[in-house]
């Protein structure tokens, strides 16, 4: 599979005792989104911070495109400018404005000039609704306003993938629609995505793929239709009971 | 002390956990009183302007030793203050740089400033004042304030590092992790992200020890400064004049901590809703 754009081998991490990952395999093609669920505790986020090397990995083997990420040698920070992540608690910096959280990757990293960051980072405002924001700073925005704006600093970076880690589990459930949508029009656009959630609509909408995770393994995956109507393994079966 | 405390009654909407405002705690010298508390007799406003009555009164009523006194011991302000202002700008800078190393993923690097700040903060600024002075002033060719700044910047150093330390681990780590992923290098997403942010937590405290160097700054009498309190010495030493000396001596020291202590408060306050804005 030489189409895959995120290969994981073997990944295994243990915080002291505790094992997060106990040996994940997963392959993600170009323009696939793959929706990762599973109970608290089973390792997902760990999984996607791991990728862009956020956690280190105990053992195993990550390969963005053909770059290893777990390489000691690894350039990791360019590999991270092309992988863009959201964050369940936005993390937006809030001694800059809704414009400056954009464009200011863009300038420092990429050495971008500064209007032609600003010009994109309205452009890419504009994509998420929140023209009429620029100017304003993170704190006077709705949760699920200060979401697009993160959604919005990562794409300015122009990545191949998305990581979007519980992107809407801090939201009140007026505002996740709106990050949804954003998110959608993404994976419509064909965008590589790999997101952390359990908001089903959103899977049955747009996921190619769903992985169910426990207790540090991958237990099993597979179409959001497939998966959700006849899941295999009794663990998925409880897990989705709670949760559809 | 406890910073960012409920003390402002006006925040805006209640902000969520990404952007709530971090809260550090510093030990000693919590002198910054509350800029809320309005009323006319507030323990600040019978210290302040009964400092300031009795300076005005008493060489009204007893001109014979306090006027002399007056005319005599603001001389040592100057000293006072330049040992002062000198310290915190070296302090500042040794504090950076400790309060970076001690954050610091580099192992000797940290240890180091580990070290500095414990060995520091376990020897009092008088035996360190002794030593600058007396053991390495001869040896390094230091002259009495030159020891007496290296002493006090050193001494303070230590402790701003712990408070740029603390400042710096109150912002939350998903602000580093998110410049991070935007592919910024650690050092870039301190000083364009982290440290920022960290400004508004820090000086209060900052303002707070400057206000104690101030006050501590009086050690530096015992070596050949002609700092304020030697002054007073100096003048009661020939004239025998020493309770009026240095109630007046003390009384400038009150009325100048009271009047700094209140212009942090108000900076703190003022930090507290706008300190976001930094254009």
């Amino acid at each position: 599979m030489d189409e895959s754009i995120i290969r994981i081998k073997d990944a295994r991490k243990s915080f002291g005792h505790v094992h997060a990952l106990r040996g994940v395999s997963l392959e993600v093609a170009k323009g696939e989104v793959v929706l990762v669920i599973g109970p608290s505790g089973s390792g997902k986020s760990t999984l996607l911070r791991s990728i862009n090397r956020l956690e280190h990995l105990s053992s195993g083997e990550i390969w963005v495109e053909n770059d290893s990420v777990t390489s000691p040698h690894a350039d990791i920070r360019r590999i991270r400018e092309e992988v863009g992540m959201v964050f369940q608690s936005f993390n937006l910096f809030p001694h800059l404005t809704v414009l400056d959280n954009i464009s200011l990757a863009p300038v420092i990293v990429r050495r971008d000039s500064g209007a032609e960051a600003k010009t994109r980072a309205r452009a890419l405002l504009e994509r998420v609704g929140l023209s009429d924001k620029a100017a304003s700073y993170p704190d006077e925005l709705s949760g699920g306003q200060q979401q697009r704006v993160a959604i919005a600093r990562a794409l300015a970076m122009q990545p191949k993938i998305m990581l979007f880690d519980e992107p809407t589990s801090a939201l009140d459930p007026e505002m996740i629609k709106e990050v949804l949508d954003v998110m959608l029009d993404l994976a419509k656009e064909g965008m590589t995505m790999l997101v952390v959630s359990h908001e089903m609509g959103f899977a049955r909408a747009a996921a190619d793929r769903v992985v169910f995770m426990d207790e540090g393994l991958v237990v099993e995956s597979g179409p959001p239709g497939e998966l959700f109507a006849a899941p295999k393994e009794e663990r998925t079966q409880r897990f989705l009971e709670h949760i559809l | 002390m406890s910073l960012n405390d409920s003390r402002s009654n006006g925040k805006r909407s209640a902000p969520r956990e990404a952007s709530a405002a971090p809260t550090i705690t510093v030990t000693d010298s919590a002198l910054i009183p509350s800029v809320g508390e309005k009323s006319l007799l507030s323990a600040w406003n019978i210290s302040f302007f009964g400092a300031i009555a009795i300076l005005i009164l008493l060489p009204v009523l007893r001109p014979k030793p306090f006027v002399e006194i007056l005319a005599f011991v603001p001389d040592g302000l100057v000293a006072t203050f330049s040992v002062t202002i000198e310290s915190i700008f070296f302090a500042l800078i040794l504090g950076l740089l400790a309060g970076l190393g001690r954050i610091a993923r580099t192992k000797v690097i940290n240890r180091i400033a580990t070290i500095y700040v414990e060995v520091i903060r376990g020897i009092p600024l008088l035996v360190q004042l002794f030593y600058i002075y007396y053991a390495l002033g001869p040896l390094l060719h230091l002259r009495g304030t030159a020891s007496a700044v290296a002493a006090m910047s050193i001494c303070y150093g230590a402790y701003l590092g712990e408070i740029f330390r603390a400042g710096i681990q109150a912002i939350p780590k998903g602000q580093m992790e998110a410049a991070l992923a935007l592919g910024m290098s650690r050092t870039t997403a301190l000083w364009r992200i982290v440290l920022p942010q960290t400004v508004k937590v820090i000086l209060p405290p900052i303002g707070n020890e400057a206000i104690a160097l101030l006050k501590d700054s009086s050690l530096v009498s015992i070596l050949a400064v002609s700092d304020l309190l030697r002054r007073g010495r100096e003048y009661a030493s020939t004239t025998f004049y020493y309770l009026e000396s240095f109630t007046i001596v003390a009384l400038i020291y009150l009325v100048m901590t009271l009047f700094f202590s209140r212009l942090v408060g108000i900076m703190e306050a003022h930090l507290r809703y706008h300190g976001r804005k930094h254009h």
